[in-house]
C-alpha cells in the first residue's frame, strides 16, 4: 500500500507543472459518466433556446377536436386533455426547467454567499445570529418550506425562483462561511501575509479560488435539486400560472387520466429525469475532478 | 449525557421560536386575505368582516403572534377555519399514517441502502458497484411523484398486482387502537386487514424510500471504502480472521457510524417528502392534508404542521447524536476519563 | 529451518506500469532467532513482510517464489488454509499504534477474537488468557485496562496490547514491521526490550523489519539489507556491524551519529532511491555508489557467498553476474 503512494507521489513530482483548470479538465475529460452529463446538459440548452422553433405546435394551443389523440406520426408524444401537443410543451418546458433551475440557484448563490461571507468575515455575535437563522430554516424540510413559501406568495415563476432559492440560502451560506474560516486560518494565507501580498491578492488569489471550487460543485448539484423542486411544487399545482408548459405542472393535470392516458404522464417525468440526471452526473464529475481527495 | 441532552433541549427552544415566526410571518403578513376564500367568492363584506373579527385577524399582528404562542405552550394550536375543530386534533387523525409511511420507508431504504453500499465497496468497480451506484444515481435524480405515478401505472393498470392508493379497503379497516393501521390489525388478529394494509403500503414505501436509500448507499460505500483502508483492518486481517468477519465485524462497525447520522436525517426529511407520496397516493396522511389546506388558505393548520415536523426534525437530529455517542466509545458527553 | 524465502516477487500494477517492489528475495529464519530487515522506505522490506502474511492485496501480488513455513509452501495454501496460519503460527505487529486497533471494540474483544478463532478455548478461558497476555506485555492492572478502549490508552500501551494480541496464540514467527518508529524514544527501547524478552521466554524468532540500524545492533541476530527491492547484503550482527562489505551498508552505517566521533558534519548517501518503474540497467545503487565503477552501470552484480558465509551484492566483492 505505502509503496504504491509513494510511487505516485514521485510521479506526480515528474510531472510538469499544470494550471488547476487544466488538470481538472483532463480529469473530468476521463470522467465518461460526467461527459455523458455535459452533453445531455448542452443537448437541453439546445432546445431551450431552439425548442420554440422546433416545436411542430403552439404548445399552447388547445385543439379541442384532437384531445387525448395517443403518440403517433403527427403528435410524437401525443396530445394531452386541452388537444394541446405534448412534444411541443415538453420541448418549450425545457426553458422553463432550466431557467427556473439556474435563477433559483443564482439567487440563493447570492444571498447565501453574502450571508455566509458577513458570518465568516466578522464571527462573533453577527455570526451566530446569521447561523442560527440558517440553522431555524434547515429545520423546516425543504419542500415544506418552499410550499409554505408559495401559498405566501402566489403562483408565478418569479415566485417559484423565490421559493425554490430561499430553501437552499442556508447551504451557501454555510460552505462559504466554513470555506472562509478555514481559509482564514490556513498557512498558506499567513504565509501570503508574511511575504507581503495586498489584502485584495490575497482575497482575489487565495481565498477565492478555494471557495469557488466547491461552490461552482454544489452550485451544479443545485441546479439538479432546484429543477425537482420546481416540478414538485407544479406536480403540487403551486407553479406556474396556466396555460405554460411546466414539466411539473403538465404531470399534475393530467394524473386524472393515468389510467386513460397514461402516455401523458411518461414524457414529462423522462425530460424531468434525463435533465436531473444530467447535472447530478456532471457535478459528480467536476467533484472528483476539483477535490484532490476524492481523484485518488 | 443526561446532561448534554438538557441543554440540546433547551437549544431547541430558540429554533422552535424562530420557525414559529417565519410561519407565522409568512401566513399572516404575506400570504393574502385568507377570508374571500374560507367564504367563497360570492361572501359580502360584512360576512368576511364578521368572520375575520370571529377568527381574530382584525388584532395587531404582533398581538396574533403572542396569541399564537400562548396557546402554542398549552398545547392549543388554534382551530381549523373551515372544520373549526382544534388543528391539534386535525393533525393528531392524519399523523399516523404519515409515521407509519416514513417508518417503513425509512426501514426499506436502510436495509437495501445498506446493503447496496456495502457490496459496492467489497466488490469495488465490479458490476454490482456499478449498477448499484447507477441505482441509486437514478434513486436522485427521479422525480419521487412520477416514479409514484410510473409505478401505479405498472402495477395497478397493467398487472393489476397492487392499489394505486388509500391505506386499507374502507370495509376492512380494524378499529383504530394505535392509528397505525398495520399495528391496529395486528393487535386485532385481524389478517385480513393486515394483509390489505400491507398490500396499501408497498407502493408508497418503495416510492418514498427510493431517494433516501439512493444517499444511504451512497454513503455506506464511501464510508466503507474509507474505512477497508484502515490500519485496524489490516490488523484484523493478520488475526486469520475471515474476510467475511472483517468486513461485517470490523468495517461495518466503523463505517455505518456516518451512516447512522445519515439514518436519521432522512428520517427527519422523510416527513417532508411524504407530501408528494401522499398526494399521489392519496394517503391519507399529513402532508397531503398540509397541500390541501395551503390550498384553502387554512393557515392554522398549516402552522400547526410547520411547527410539529420542525420538532420532530431537530428532535431527530439530537437522538442521532445521542446514538452516535452509543455506537461510537471516542464520543463521551460527560467529562474525560482519567 | 523456521522460514524460507526463495526468489519473492511482489509487483504493484500502477497507472504507469509495473513496480516488483520485491525482486528476487531470499532469506532463512531460524526457529528462535531474530532476523532483522533493513532498509530505506520504498526498499521492499514491509511488502516482503505482507508477502510472508499473504497480505498483498490488489493492485499487488506475489508474482514468484517460494515462501516455505515449517517446510510448506504458504504460496499454495488457500485463503482458508492461509487464515489458519494467520495470527496463529505467524503473527504481526505494525508500526502504527495508534490506528492498527478497532477503535470501537474493547481491548479485551480484539485479542480474545484472535484466541477464540484460532483455539477451541470458550470465552472465559479466552478472557482469562487475554489478561494474562496484558500481564505478559507490561501493562499494569491488566484486569482493569483489558476493558479499556483503545482511545483511552498511550500509544505504547496500545503497541503493548497489538503485542499481546499477536502472542495470544503462541506463533512460531513474529513479523514485526517498524514496531517503535512510531513511537517516543524511551518507548521505544522499552518495546525492543519487551520483543526480546518475549522471545527468550516464548522462544518464537522475530522477523524484525525497520530503516533503523540502531534497532538492530540492539536486537538482531542476522541482517539482511533490501535496497530497491532486492537483497544487497546478509550477514551476522556482528560481521555487519564490524566490517560491511557493500558501499550502502557502509552508507548507511556512516550515517548514524557516533559519539566517540566528531565529526563536522553527519555523512549521507547522495542522491535519491531511482524511480522504481525505471530502474537502471545495472546495479540500482551504482547513481549513489562512491566507488561506482563502469561495469555497475552495465550489469547487475549477483548476491554472492564469501569465505566467512555472508552474502554481498557488490562488483567489489565478487565478478558473478546476475542471470549468469
Amino acid at each position: 500500500m505505502r509503496k504504491k503512494q509513494q510511487v505516485q507521489t514521485t510521479g506526480e513530482a515528474l510531472e510538469k507543472p499544470e494550471s488547476q483548470i487544466r488538470v481538472m479538465w483532463d480529469t473530468l475529460k476521463k470522467n465518461k459518466a460526467a461527459v455523458a452529463g455535459l452533453v445531455v446538459i448542452l443537448f437541453f440548452l439546445f432546445l431551450a433556446v431552439m425548442g420554440d422553433w422546433l416545436a411542430p405546435y403552439d404548445p399552447e394551443y388547445s385543439d379541442m377536436g384532437h384531445t387525448f389523440v395517443a403518440p403517433c406520426r403527427d403528435y410524437y408524444f401525443g396530445t394531452d386533455q386541452l388537444g394541446r401537443d405534448i412534444f411541443s410543451r415538453v420541448l418549450s418546458g425545457t426553458k422553463i426547467s432550466l431557467f427556473v433551475g439556474v435563477a433559483a440557484v443564482a439567487y440563493s448563490l447570492l444571498i447565501g454567499t453574502v450571508l455566509g461571507s458577513v458570518a465568516g468575515y466578522f464571527g462573533g455575535k453577527v455570526d451566530s445570529f446569521i447561523m442560527r437563522c440558517m440553522d431555524i430554516m434547515l429545520s423546516i424540510p425543504s419542500i415544506l418550506l418552499a410550499i409554505t413559501l408559495m401559498a405566501a406568495l402566489g403562483k408565478g415563476l418569479d415566485k417559484a425562483i423565490i421559493a425554490i432559492g430561499t430553501v437552499s440560502i442556508p447551504e451557501y451560506a454555510r460552505i462559504v462561511r466554513s470555506s472562509i474560516l478555514s481559509v482564514k486560518e490556513n498557512d498558506y494565507v499567513a504565509a501570503a501575509k508574511v511575504v507581503g501580498n495586498s489584502d485584495r491578492r490575497i482575497i482575489f488569489h487565495h481565498i477565492l479560488p478555494n471557495v469557488v471550487s466547491s461552490i461552482v460543485v454544489r452550485a451544479t448539484l443545485g441546479i439538479s435539486t432546484a429543477i425537482l423542486d420546481t416540478a414538485a411544487l407544479g406536480f403540487l399545482g403551486m407553479g406556474v400560472q396556466p396555460p405554460m408548459a411546466e414539466w411539473g405542472d403538465m404531470l399534475g393535470r393530467a394524473r386524472t387520466y393515468i389510467f386513460s392516458a397514461p402516455y401523458t404522464l411518461i414524457f414529462p417525468g423522462l425530460a424531468i429525469t434525463l435533465a436531473v440526471l444530467a447535472f447530478n452526473l456532471f457535478g459528480d464529475g467536476l467533484r472528483d475532478a476539483l477535490d484532490p481527495k476524492e481523484r485518488v | 449525557m443526561f446532561k448534554y441532552i438538557i441543554k440540546r433541549l433547551l437549544q431547541l427552544i430558540p429554533v422552535l421560536f424562530g420557525v414559529s415566526l417565519i410561519v407565522f410571518f409568512l401566513m399572516r403578513v404575506c400570504a393574502p386575505d385568507p377570508a374571500p376564500i374560507v367564504l367563497g367568492q360570492h361572501a359580502t363584506r360584512e360576512s368576511m368582516e364578521e368572520w375575520r373579527e370571529a377568527n381574530g385577524l382584525n388584532e395587531p399582528v404582533v398581538t396574533q403572534y403572542v396569541d399564537f404562542i400562548k396557546g402554542a405552550v398549552t398545547g392549543d394550536l388554534g382551530t381549523s377555519y373551515y372544520t373549526k375543530a382544534p388543528v391539534t386534533k386535525e393533525i393528531a387523525s392524519r399523523f399516523p399514517a404519515t409515521v407509519e409511511l416514513a417508518i417503513i420507508a425509512i426501514i426499506l431504504a436502510a436495509i437495501f441502502g445498506i446493503i447496496i453500499g456495502v457490496v459496492s465497496s467489497v466488490k469495488k468497480n465490479s458490476i454490482f458497484d456499478n449498477g448499484g451506484m447507477l441505482l441509486s444515481l437514478v434513486g436522485v435524480s427521479v422525480p419521487i411523484f412520477w416514479l409514484g405515478i410510473m409505478l401505479i401505472i405498472l402495477f395497478s393498470g397493467i398487472l393489476h398486482w397492487l392499489p394505486s392508493s388509500g391505506r386499507i379497503d374502507p370495509s376492512l379497516r380494524p378499529d383504530t387502537v394505535t392509528g397505525f393501521m398495520i399495528i391496529d390489525s395486528i393487535i386485532q388478529g385481524d389478517t385480513v386487514a393486515l394483509k390489505d394494509a400491507v398490500v396499501h403500503m408497498v407502493l408508497p414505501a418503495v416510492t418514498l424510500s427510493l431517494y433516501s436509500m439512493a444517499i444511504i448507499a451512497r454513503m455506506t460505500r464511501s464510508s466503507m471504502l474509507e474505512t477497508l483502508n484502515q490500519d485496524y483492518i489490516r490488523t484484523a486481517r493478520a488475526k486469520g480472521i475471515s474476510e467475511g468477519k472483517v468486513t461485517r465485524k470490523h468495517a461495518l462497525r466503523n463505517a455505518m457510524l456516518p451512516v447512522t447520522t445519515v439514518i436519521g436525517l432522512q428520517l427527519g426529511s422523510l416527513l417532508g417528502g411524504a407530501v408528494l407520496t401522499e398526494s399521489v397516493y392519496a394517503w391519507p396522511g399529513i402532508g397531503n392534508y398540509t397541500v390541501q389546506c395551503i390550498m384553502k388558505s387554512d393557515f392554522p393548520v398549516v402552522q400547526g404542521v410547520v411547527l410539529l415536523i420542525a420538532v420532530i426534525f431537530v428532535l431527530m437530529n439530537l437522538i442521532v447524536d445521542v446514538i452516535y455517542a452509543f455506537l461510537d466509545p471516542r464520543i463521551k458527553f460527560e467529562k474525560k476519563e482519567v | 529451518m523456521l522460514l524460507e524465502v526463495k526468489d519473492l516477487e511482489t509487483e504493484f500494477k500502477v497507472k504507469r506500469g509495473t513496480v516488483k517492489a520485491v525482486n528476487g528475495v531470499s532469506f532463512e529464519v531460524d526457529k528462535g532467532e531474530i532476523l532483522a530487515v533493513v532498509g530505506e522506505s520504498g526498499s521492499g522490506k514491509s511488502v516482503t513482510s505482507l508477502s510472508v502474511m499473504g497480505l498483498i492485496r490488489d493492485p499487488g501480488r506475489v508474482a514468484g517464489g517460494e515462501i516455505l513455513f515449517n517446510g510448506e509452501n504458504l504460496l499454495k495454501k488457500s485463503t482458508k488454509e492461509m487464515q489458519a496460519v494467520r495470527g496463529d503460527k505467524i503473527s504481526m505487529i505494525f508500526q502504527e499504534p495508534m490506528t492498527s486497533l478497532n477503535p470501537v471494540y474493547r481491548v479485551k474483544d480484539q485479542i480474545m477474537e484472535t484466541i477464540l478463532t484460532h483455539t477451541t478455548m470458550n470465552k472465559k478461558e479466552a478472557l482469562k488468557r487475554a489478561i494474562e497476555m496484558l500481564d505478559l506485555v507490561g501493562i499494569p492492572a491488566p484486569e482493569q485496562r483489558v476493558n479499556d478502549y483503545p482511545h483511552q490508552m498511550s500509544g505504547g500501551m496500545r503497541q503493548r496490547v497489538m503485542i499481546a494480541m499477536a502472542l495470544a496464540c503462541d506463533p512460531e514467527l513474529l513479523i514485526a514491521d517498524e514496531p517503535t518508529t512510531a513511537l517516543d524514544v524511551t518507548i521505544q527501547a522499552q518495546i525492543l526490550d519487551l520483543i526480546n524478552r518475549l522471545r527468550e521466554k516464548l522462544g518464537m524468532a522475530v522477523l524484525l523489519i525497520t530503516h533503523d540500524l540502531g534497532v538492530v545492533a540492539e536486537t538482531a541476530d542476522k541482517v539482511v539489507v533490501m535496497y530497491c527491492g532486492r537483497v544487497v547484503e546478509q550477514a551476522t550482527v556482528e560481521q555487519l556491524f564490524t566490517k560491511p562489505l557493500h558501499p550502502y551498508t557502509q552508507g548507511l552505517l556512516d550515517s548514524i551519529p557516533k559519539m566517540d566521533e566528531d565529526r563536522e558534519r553527519l555523512y549521507m548517501i547522495k542522491g535519491i532511491v531511482p524511480d522504481p518503474i525505471h530502474l537502471p540497467k545495472g546495479c540500482s545503487f551504482a547513481d549513489r555508489c562512491d566507488k561506482c565503477m563502469e561495469k555497475c552501470r552495465e550489469h547487475m552484480p549477483k548476491l554472492s557467498v564469501t569465505e566467512d558465509g555472508r552474502k554481498v551484492r557488490c562488483f567489489l566483492v565478487s565478478d558473478e553476474v546476475e542471470g549468469e
